[in-house]
């Protein structure tokens, strides 16, 4: 059982009180861009997903804990958190996921 | 008495005598023995049959990597345990073991015709053979394997024992109390550390045990022991735990230990835990876990009286018991050497150590000499005599093509060492092949984990209790004087004059594997390691190839004409060691088993009588049956009561969040189809949610208690998934709006009242209400008082009839309840439950999430398109529902079915077909989603989603059922009751 950062409750916390919830970064289109998106278009948003081997942004929800979404670097290979951030922060960089890498490392 | 006791030897108490009974016949042994030491002592060998070839077996090891005696210990009804190691088990009094896979006895096994015939049973035979026609599975094929290559039997009786649960924390957590283990507690100890030490055997101390040949800084083995075990006990911060194994390590240092508690005690002890799982998280973990010998594949490996160099070791230190009176040893590693003088120097006869390398260093082979002991250099086994127990071994020199037969009464064999990485590797650390060492070895390690001592590699008790240290954050070097551990080499293949075809050389005991069906494998294309393993079934039985995975990557290599670091190895899994289900269960058993969410009216219903049925985790009333009515008849009269007077039903579980913000409204309107906004204070609207993909998620009568302020009701089922569905939007894609969402759903007892005199029961309990039908109509919500206490009084129905939701805070609930009740005499109140509920609402065509729907049905697919705002720019769902394929033609659509027999009461679940004489396959349009007798209406009543349903108004369609049985049923409204509503509006 894993331990998961919670950036607002700012603890490790076993994976037991958290939620998988997909792929982080996705924004939904606001009423205007869903009209002017075509199917193709729309079904891009809805059903596909990078499905990414390696360094992965996704989303938690702290269910059985604080009740906040957050979202989190975590390697697919390897099963690691990289690091979790807060709702409203940006996607991270590449060079951003390696400094958080190199600092876990010491 | 055994024979093969060796006094002075062993740490069993030879003061306490315990008999015991195998196969029915009673033997004697010593408290401290285990059942193969105790046997063994009696000079019993044969302890089992073999999986596949039911080949006569006696232990092979001396712990828990036994893979060949197996065996079932019974402790009275339901306390029957299969598949237990002999040399892992300890003997009780009044102990009751019996062999396994075999019949009539372990003498003689009618399934031993298998080993005669063995050629008909190669590497993957069963994947040959029991292939086709499917139908032979259940029938043929299963039953077949299953006896003739069964295990022991599994019990057919409940569990009475007690298992147990707890978590526990440490910042350094060992495993293994061998030299390294003890040395890396001890130094940890002296930190300010909670140190947990575990070991799966019973004494700590691993190979040091009763090792009379080795000194630690002066001191004997026993000694040394002795008083590091006192030290350790004395320190605060160290835990001991023995008996207990370590059989998980999962993600960041989360390890599950599996602790034996009481199997070891002659009484009865029942009601007392007999196993226990720790769950611990430990800040780092030092493996320990040594390393386990390997056996050599050679022609007739595997008779009773073969076993490992160190299992004879093990039980002459540990047991005091000699394996043989005269006992030959067959090595390729200098190891074997100092085992086989141990032995001589207790006395026990050496009738050869046969040694297949060709450079054996002149000092080992002078000690065996000064020992009077032959040493056949460059020289290996080439078959063995004897049937139930090796009777002697021919030694074959392949350089002179000589033969020369030798009687034993034991054969020991050594192919080196190879380090324990099981929980190394589940840890997922990386391992590589250590040319020199001929081993995998730990590399790069995935959490805080170091490996100490032989599995790291470290042979020796030097190396290992230096390595110790280090890890447990000491300094100290050891000064030991001990026999040389020395080297070996790495034979694939040990040569022989005999054809191939003639042999049998063991790899896998447990199964059954030998050297050809790997061969064989590789030669019909298999060139995974994986792959080979499934095949052949190498490493698949339940010692997990402890001993037969390397050597079976030896061959395989081979064959594949690699080396063995491009082969790779199979996977480590959980558990190490078998395991008990009931260790994996703990407490979670009857009671404990699930979770039962009760309302605060549970209670009532229970003394009532209630028949219940789970809802999610709920738990609910489902009918209330008077003395000999069955559920129709329960149903039927509860329908009738509520449509002809009143009936009460206990709505609690009814999901309930509060939605409350200056921005409630704007967010409504995001989550529900429907507009929000203009919904006047005290008003109720019915709220349909889509998920974004367009498809019906929930729905729920919602009443406005304020501007900022909505109470939302959700399906019983739904109520978690909704309210994180919310929190979800809320949070991350409407993080402006300013609402907060609280779930509810336990705050509320919810009473529903429907039927005609609803009103009239409740109007002299009702405070601060007007309930004019003209002040509160139907779809309104107002809050004021009820039986005194404080209430959010909903005018709505689920029924058609007219109906009162009366939420009062849970701890009112069931006083509320029996007030009404008891009121409610005057009227025939009845209570009903989800049965009567579910006819009430489809009499009328209210959908039921989950069951009308099915995740793949549209608003528009329910006929509910009225329900969907037109005016909303944007709602969750909105933009998937324009979606060509949501609004193509063909859908599958909701739609009612009338059947032609009114009393035919459709099946839930049954296919519907246009016509019923096409052949099969059928073209099937839907399925029947609801269906009941209506006590109402006198016929039967079914919802049904059906392709194209809308356009089949009034066509004849038809259920075939199984056995032959044609249903023929006409395409309706799905109202079946009251169709305009009139009698919601009952004054
Ligand atoms: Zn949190």
């Amino acid at each position: 059982m894993m331990l998961i950062h919670c950036p607002y409750c700012d603890e490790k916390r076993p994976e037991i009180e958290f939620a998988y919830a997909g792929e982080a970064h996705i924004v939904r289109p606001n009423a205007a861009e869903q009209q002017a998106m075509d199917d193709v278009e729309w079904s891009k948003f809805m059903f596909i997903r990078d499905n990414k081997r390696g360094e992965h942004c996704e989303r938690w929800w702290h269910a059985n804990g604080c009740n906040m979404y957050f979202n989190a670097v975590r390697n697919t290979v390897t099963d690691k958190f990289i690091k979790s951030y807060k709702i409203g922060q940006k996607r991270p960089s590449a060079a951003q996921i390696q400094k958080w890498k190199d600092q876990a490392n010491g | 008495m055994g024979d093969f006791r060796k006094t002075g030897k062993g740490v069993i108490d030879t003061q306490q005598p315990v008999s015991f009974t195998f196969d029915g016949k009673s033997y004697s042994g010593f408290k401290g023995d285990t059942l193969a030491s105790a046997l063994l002592a009696n000079g019993v060998h044969l302890m089992g049959r073999s999986f596949k070839y039911h080949r006569p077996r006696g232990p092979v090891g001396a712990g828990f990597e036994e893979p060949n005696a197996l065996v079932t210990v019974t402790r009275g009804k339901g306390r029957m345990t299969p598949n237990l190691r002999a040399t892992a088990i300890e003997i009780y009094e009044g102990m009751m073991a019996s062999s396994q896979n075999r019949w009539p006895g372990l003498g003689f096994d009618i399934g031993a015709f298998n080993n005669t015939f063995s050629a008909f049973f190669p590497a993957g035979f069963y994947n040959k053979t029991f292939m086709w026609p499917k139908s032979f599975w259940d029938k043929v094929y299963e039953p077949f394997i299953r006896n003739m290559a069964g295990l022991g039997p599994a019990p057919t009786e409940v569990d009475p024992d007690v298992y147990g649960a707890v978590y526990g924390h440490c910042d350094i957590l060992i495993i293994g109390s061998g030299p390294a283990g003890l040395a890396a507690a001890l130094a940890a100890a002296k930190k300010d550390q909670r140190v947990i030490l575990v070991d799966e055997n019973v004494n700590m101390g691993g190979s040091l045990i009763g090792a009379g040949h080795v000194s630690i800084d002066e001191k004997s083995a026993s000694d040394w022991v002795a008083k590091a075990l006192k030290d350790l006990n004395k320190a605060d911060n160290v835990v001991l735990m023995t008996r207990t194994s370590a059989i998980g390590y999962y993600h960041d240092n989360f390890v599950a230990l599996a602790e034996r508690l009481t199997d070891y005690i002659p009484e009865a002890q029942i009601g007392k835990t007999r196993e226990k799982l720790h769950r611990i998280r430990a800040g780092k973990v030092i493996l320990a876990q040594g390393a386990i010998e390997r056996p050599l594949v050679f022609n007739g490996n595997d008779k009773p009286g073969v076993m490992l160099t160190s299992a004879a070791q093990t039980f002459l230190n540990k047991y005091g018991v000699a394996v043989g009176k005269e006992v030959a040893v067959f090595t390729a590693h200098d190891s074997a050497y100092s085992a086989a003088f141990e032995l001589a120097d207790s006395n026990v006869r050496i009738a050869a150590i046969i040694d297949a390398r060709e450079g054996v260093s002149a000092e080992l082979i002078s000690a065996a000499e000064g020992r009077g002991i032959d040493v056949h250099i460059g020289s290996v086994i080439s078959k063995t005599g004897g049937k139930k127990r090796v009777r002697s071994v021919e030694v074959y020199e392949p350089v002179h093509n000589t033969q020369k037969t030798i009687a034993c009464d034991a054969l020991l064999m050594s192919g080196g060492w190879t380090p324990s990485l099981h929980l190394w590797s589940q840890s997922k650390g990386s391992i590589k092949w250590d040319e020199a060492k001929g081993v995998y070895l730990p590399d790069l390690a995935n959490e805080n984990c170091v490996c100490i001592g032989s599995c790291n590699g470290d042979f020796g008790i030097k190396a290992a209790l230096d390595a110790g240290s280090k890890a447990g954050g000491g300094r100290k070097v050891y000064k030991t004087d001990e026999p040389v551990f020395g080297s070996g080499q790495v034979f694939d293949h040990l040569p022989n004059y005999i054809k191939p075809s003639k042999t049998k050389a063991f790899v896998d005991f447990q199964n059954d594997v030998t050297d050809k069906d790997i061969k064989l494998a590789v030669r019909e294309g298999f060139k995974s390691i994986e792959h080979v393993k499934r095949y052949t079934t190498n490493g698949m039985a339940t010692d997990q190839g402890k001993l037969s995975n390397l050597n079976a990557l030896e061959i395989a290599a081979k064959a594949l004409g690699k080396q063995a670091p491009q082969v790779g190895l199979t996977t480590f899994r959980p558990p190490y060691t078998p395991t008990t289900f009931g260790t994996f269960c703990g407490y979670r058993t009857d009671d404990l088993f699930e979770v039962t969410r009760k309302t605060a009216i549970d209670p009532w219903a229970e003394a009532q009588g209630a028949v219940f049925e789970p809802v999610g985790i709920w738990r609910r009333a489902w009918y209330f049956p008077k003395a000999g009515e069955d559920m129709h008849a329960a149903v039927a009269r509860e329908c009738k009561a509520t449509r002809d007077s009143l009936g009460i039903f206990d709505a609690s579980t009814l999901g309930k969040i509060e939605v409350v913000g200056p921005d409630a409204a704007k967010f409504m309107n995001i989550m529900y189809t429907n507009p929000w906004s203009k919904l006047g204070v005290g008003a109720c609207r019915y709220g349909l949610m889509l998920g974004e993909n367009g498809y019906i998620y929930d729905d729920g009568v919602v009443g406005r208690i304020a501007e900022d302020r909505f109470h939302v009701t959700t399906t019983t089922g739904g109520a978690p998934r909704v309210y994180r569905h919310m929190e979800d939007y809320l949070q991350t894609e409407f993080p402006e709006l300013d609402v907060w969402l609280t779930s509810t759903t336990e705050q509320w007892s919810v009473i529903a009242l429907n039927g005609p005199n609803a009103r009239k029961l409740i109007e002299p309990f009702v405070e601060g209400i007007d309930l004019s039908p003209e002040a509160f109509p139907h779809m309104n919500v107002r809050e004021g008082k009820i039986c005194g206490v404080p209430t959010r009084l909903f005018r709505v129905s689920f029924s058609g009839e007219l109906g009162f939701e009366i939420n009062v805070p849970s701890h009112y609930g069931r006083a509320v309840w029996e007030t009404l009740f008891a009121a409610g005499e005057q009227f025939d109140i009845t209570p009903y439950g989800t049965e009567t509920m579910h006819v009430l609402r489809a009499e009328k065509g209210f959908i039921i999430i989950g069951q009308d729907t099915d995740g793949t049905v549209t608003p528009q697919d329910a006929g509910m398109s009225w329900i969907v705002s037109k005016k909303k720019k944007d709602f969750v769902g909105k933009r998937s529902l324009q979606r060509s394929d949501l609004v193509a033609e063909g859908r599958k659509q909701l739609i009612g079915l009338l059947t032609d027999d009114p009393k035919t009461v459709l099946e839930e679940g049954a296919h519907i077909v246009a016509d019923p004489d096409q052949s099969i396959p059928m073209d099937m349009l839907g399925h029947v989603t609801s269906s009941y007798w209506s006590e109402s209406l006198g016929k039967s009543i079914a919802m049904a989603l059906v392709k194209d349903g809308f356009n089949r108004m009034g066509d004849d369609l038809y259920i075939p059922m199984e056995g032959g049985v044609t249903h023929k049923a006409k395409v309706v409204k799905p109202v079946f009751y009251d169709p305009k509503g009139e009698r919601l509006n009952v004054v």
